[in-house]
């Protein structure tokens, strides 16, 4: 259907991606960025205001990586401020394997934050503007138009249009629910797979999130064992987007699907292939830095080819080139990071628990998975939008309800808590504290 | 590490086991042969010059000098690392206010303030590859097509169609009237593509011409506007060698058309800008989308998450390109030296009566070697064009990669190289010409006498060839030259 445009009667439609609504905008997970944008929090000026909590940044370590470019300035510009000797041959290069110094970062920061337990060769780090480019270009490499690929439910509002927007690709739920914790079940694989089969639709891939947003917990061992297996059986991709896992509280708890592989000799591996992103461990959206990597030579020959639309800016690709070689910075940051999320982490769930609120106990990532269904008038998708319009607009936070996350049960709130100061936590905790006052108070009223 | 496939290729897309990517076109074989065999004036002094990569190298002394003076512009400086943490989380893609500002105004000074453009109007993309592929997507359906002019750049090749599934149909011009874009070439490809049941969406120009390195005259201009007008089709315009113009006639952007009374509609026009060529930034990724339209310009702003401009680099560009004084500075010196390297190049052509065609702009010359073909075929091309590459030792385009109605006709860049790398690369064509009519001329000999064949030399072509020997480098490339010989 195309786009009529009101004042010319005769204007020529756009195509039909540009008319759909695939783009995802319209759901709830932007319509609270929209309530904080006219009415943003701030500590002076604007203290009655929304405090965003739906905005899933690391904004707890820029200090580490201010203090690195204050040192290094030379080694992370163009050369010392006598001579820019470096800068013609960096604006120049467009080449799409990018910069080996910046892709042997890449491994080697990718290496560390899983200990030492996976190797990753530079020669199969793609590099695309952002984990959102690299997820599409995936999925044009995997899928055809009307194909799926099958994601665990909660998953990011974001894939609805990375995934399928442009690429024409549909999203099959694997169904996870809290009876156990949302993990993920050799059950809940088979029904996903068959209920695509019903409907005639190609299943081309499974897509995880390890540590998974919404949830804010890593997937265990056992249970990618379990989803290998099942990719292999029906011959099919796995991709996990692992861009969380520096973001692991503890560094011993986080398993890649690169060490389970490493187990099994890379027997399976030429269908599995990582995301990754510089974005929430490092802290640098602004940046567009994304990767895939990939055990398939196919994929990365094609995803390389296909990055041409989407490369990182080779200015930034020299500046991050220089951060990450340098190994003494790279492990004190992972280290540190950890650390002060672990602490954030601590602080909301003592806040949300004091407040009567219990979270799903998580491990990683920049936000904790609040259940609120005893507070639900009606446990369906409509009682859960009303209950989060009421904190948009009387608690004035903007958390994404769990709807817009396409998880099965209402009730669940994804809760950032590493996006602003330990001070702007404290304030929306309080807020929070009187928010369940009052609906406990109101409660009592209507007992009586 | 190694992983063998075992022919899986079941397990892929059609998309990405198809030859969408375009790598296979022989355009990037001659950047296979320069790879393996790469000039450099030190290190490999018989290596093949890249004449194919159609960069602009000429003016990086004045960004550099301006980099060194401003070094608030780069957040990695002690200058400039306040705006570090707010660079590093800002991911909207609306982009930053002031770099959008400083694109528009740079876009109004090279079309010499004629025009304004709106600063909301601007939106990023990984690069003019990005702006090109976003907006297809917004505009065409898979199987719908865009009709471009050839000869036209290789890339949109799978630029427009590789992930889109639109199609690209030719508007075919002709060396007869320089390659002009005619009503009646339009209307053709208009018809042919009605009888063929495509549904026509767009028509795609570059301006100035990349491999032509023209200019679209204003009458020319209105023209094209007129027909899409007509047809009801959208006009694509990819001015990313806007300020390559670096002689008359000045350059006309579509957008100047759009300020004149003309009656269009407005919500037909886009532009594709980038600041790879002009300002010599390919590395840096920074793609335009300009729309008049407004249900595109939002459209492509969603769709530029796929592909913004790191925030790192908006920062830089939005300082530098706000810097009034350098930017016209540089604007015209740029041009200026343009000029001048065409203005050697063509001279050198000159002198040995090679061909081109008549440009004011872009960064290479379109070259006419038709009477240097055994035969007016693409094949006798292909041939010329191994020769030129494996024995000349120059990387040239061929004009059937650029999808060129006629055998001949090679592209060659020259601003991405210095002064005597192209002193070298012009000695090489002068040298290759002159044997080349030497064996055409014997050739021709052979026809009439029945003897074997003899390099022999007239008085004339002996004073030619002394004359040329006062430009050919001592360290000549071809030790075989028979101009070498003919020196002792």
């Amino acid at each position: 259907m195309a786009i009529e445009i009101e004042q010319q009667p005769s204007a020529v439609g756009l195509s039909k991606v540009a008319a759909s609504e695939t783009h995802g905008e319209d759901s709830p997970y932007f319509a609270g960025w929209k309530a904080y944008d006219e009415d943003p929090y701030d500590e002076h000026s604007n203290p009655s205001g929304v405090v965003q909590m739906g905005l899933a940044e690391n904004q707890v370590s820029f200090d580490l990586l201010e203090d690195y470019l204050e040192k290094n300035s030379e080694a992370s510009s163009w050369g010392s401020k006598e001579e820019v000797s470096s800068f013609r041959e960096n604006a120049l290069f467009q080449d799409y394997h990018g910069l080996q110094s910046f892709r042997k970062a890449m491994a080697s920061f990718m290496e560390k934050i899983r200990g030492g337990r996976a190797k990753f060769d530079p020669e199969r780090v793609v590099l695309t503007a952002g984990a959102t480019a690299a997820n599409e270009l995936l999925t044009f490499i995997l899928a055809d138009p009307g194909d799926a690929l099958l994601v665990p439910t909660p998953y990011y509002p974001g894939f609805d249009r990375d995934l399928r927007w442009r690429t024409g690709v549909k999203i099959v739920p694997i169904h996870c629910d809290s009876s156990n914790d949302f993990q993920i079940t050799p059950k809940a694989l088979e029904a996903a797979y068959n209920a695509a089969e019903a409907k005639n639709i190609k299943v081309r891939g499974v897509l995880i999130t390890n540590p998974s947003n919404p949830l804010g917990a890593t997937i265990q061992r056992a249970v990618l064992e379990e989803i290998l297996d099942f990719v292999t059986r029906k011959n099919i991709h796995l991709v996990s987007d692992e861009i969380y896992s520096g973001s692991v509280f503890s560094s011993s708890e986080f398993i890649s699907i690169a060490e389970v592989l490493a187990a099994q000799n890379y027997k399976k591996a030429e269908r599995v292939h990582i995301v990754y992103s510089l974005s929430k461990d490092l802290g640098l959206p602004g940046f567009r830095v994304g990767t895939i990597y990939s055990y398939n030579d196919k994929v990365v020959t094609t995803a390389r080819r296909m990055s041409s639309f989407t490369l990182i800016s080779s200015q930034t690709q020299h500046l991050l080139a220089a951060m990450l070689s340098d190994k003494k910075f790279t492990e004190n940051y992972i280290k540190t990071n950890r650390e002060r999320l672990r602490k954030r982490y601590e602080m909301i769930i003592e806040g949300l628990r004091s407040a009567g609120i219990e979270c799903l106990k998580g491990n990683a990532g920049l936000f904790c998975w609040m259940n609120l269904s005893p507070l639900l008038e009606k446990a369906t998708r409509e009682g859960e939008l009303a209950l989060w319009n009421s904190i948009l607009h009387e608690v004035k936070l903007n958390i994404s309800p769990g709807s817009s996350c396409h998880c099965s049960e209402p009730g669940w709130f994804r809760v950032c808590f590493a996006n602003m100061s330990e001070q702007t936590l404290e304030v929306a905790l309080k807020r929070i504290h009187n928010f369940m006052e009052q609906q406990r108070e109101l409660k009592e009223m209507m007992i009586t | 590490m190694g992983f063998v496939d075992r022919s899986r290729e079941n397990l892929l897309s059609k998309m990405a086991t198809g030859n969408g990517h375009g790598e296979n076109s022989p355009y990037f074989d001659g950047w296979k042969a320069y790879e393996n065999d790469p000039f450099d004036a030190s290190e490999n002094p018989r290596g093949v010059i890249q004449m194919g990569l159609a960069e602009n190298q000429l003016c990086f002394d004045l960004i550099q000098d301006w980099i060194k003076k401003n070094p608030k512009a780069s957040i990695c400086t002690p200058d400039g690392v306040d705006a570090f943490r707010d660079r590093a989380i800002f991911q909207d893609y609306h982009g930053l206010a002031e770099f959008r500002n400083a694109v528009a105004k740079f876009m109004a000074k090279v079309r010499g303030n004629r025009v304004r453009f709106d600063p909301d109007r601007i939106v990023m993309s990984g690069g003019a590859t990005g702006a090109h592929e976003t907006i297809a997507f917004c505009l065409a359906n898979p199987g719908e097509a865009f009709l471009v002019p050839t000869p036209y750049y290789p890339g949109f090749d799978r630029d427009l169609r590789w992930r889109t599934g639109v199609q690209l149909l030719p508007v075919v011009c002709e060396s007869f009237n320089n390659f002009k874009v005619t009503r009646k070439a339009l209307e053709a490809a208009y018809e042919r593509a009605q009888e063929a049941k495509i549904r026509v969406k767009g028509l795609l120009i570059t301006n100035p011409s990349n491999p032509l390195g023209t200019i679209l005259d204003r009458e020319t201009l209105r023209s094209i506007v007129s027909f899409i007008n007509e047809k009801n089709i959208h006009l694509v315009c990819d001015e990313i060698y806007a300020a390559t113009v670096f002689s008359e006639p000045g350059f006309v952007s579509v957008s100047e058309i759009m300020e004149e009374e003309i009656t269009c509609n407005r919500d037909l026009i886009h532009i594709v800008y980038s600041l790879s060529k002009d300002m010599g930034f390919p590395g840096f990724r920074v793609g335009i989308i300009y729309s008049y339209n407004d249900a595109v310009v939002n459209c492509s702003r969603k769709m530029s998450s796929f592909g913004l401009v790191s925030s790192q680099t908006q920062h830089l560009i939005a300082s530098m390109l706000s810097d009034d004084e350098f930017v016209d500075r540089f604007i015209a010196e740029s041009a200026k030296r343009l000029g001048k390297r065409h203005e050697v190049f063509t001279q050198g052509l000159d002198q040995v009566g090679i061909g081109y065609l008549k440009s004011n702009a872009g960064l290479f010359l379109w070259m006419d070697l038709h009477h240097l073909l055994k035969e007016k075929t693409f094949e006798a091309e292909m041939e010329l064009w191994r020769v030129i590459i494996n024995e000349v030792k120059l990387n040239v385009s061929p004009g059937s990669s650029f999808h060129c109605s006629e055998p001949g006709w090679f592209r060659v860049c020259f601003a991405n190289m210095d002064d005597s790398t192209m002193e070298l690369a012009l000695t090489r064509i002068i040298t290759f010409a002159l044997q080349s009519k030497e064996l055409r001329i014997q050739r021709k000999r052979q026809c009439w006498a029945s003897n074997r064949p003899r390099l022999s030399f007239s008085k004339r072509r002996m004073d030619d060839i002394m004359m040329t020997q006062s430009l050919l480098s001592p360290h000549s490339p071809i030790p075989q030259s028979p101009l070498v010989r003919a020196r002792t």
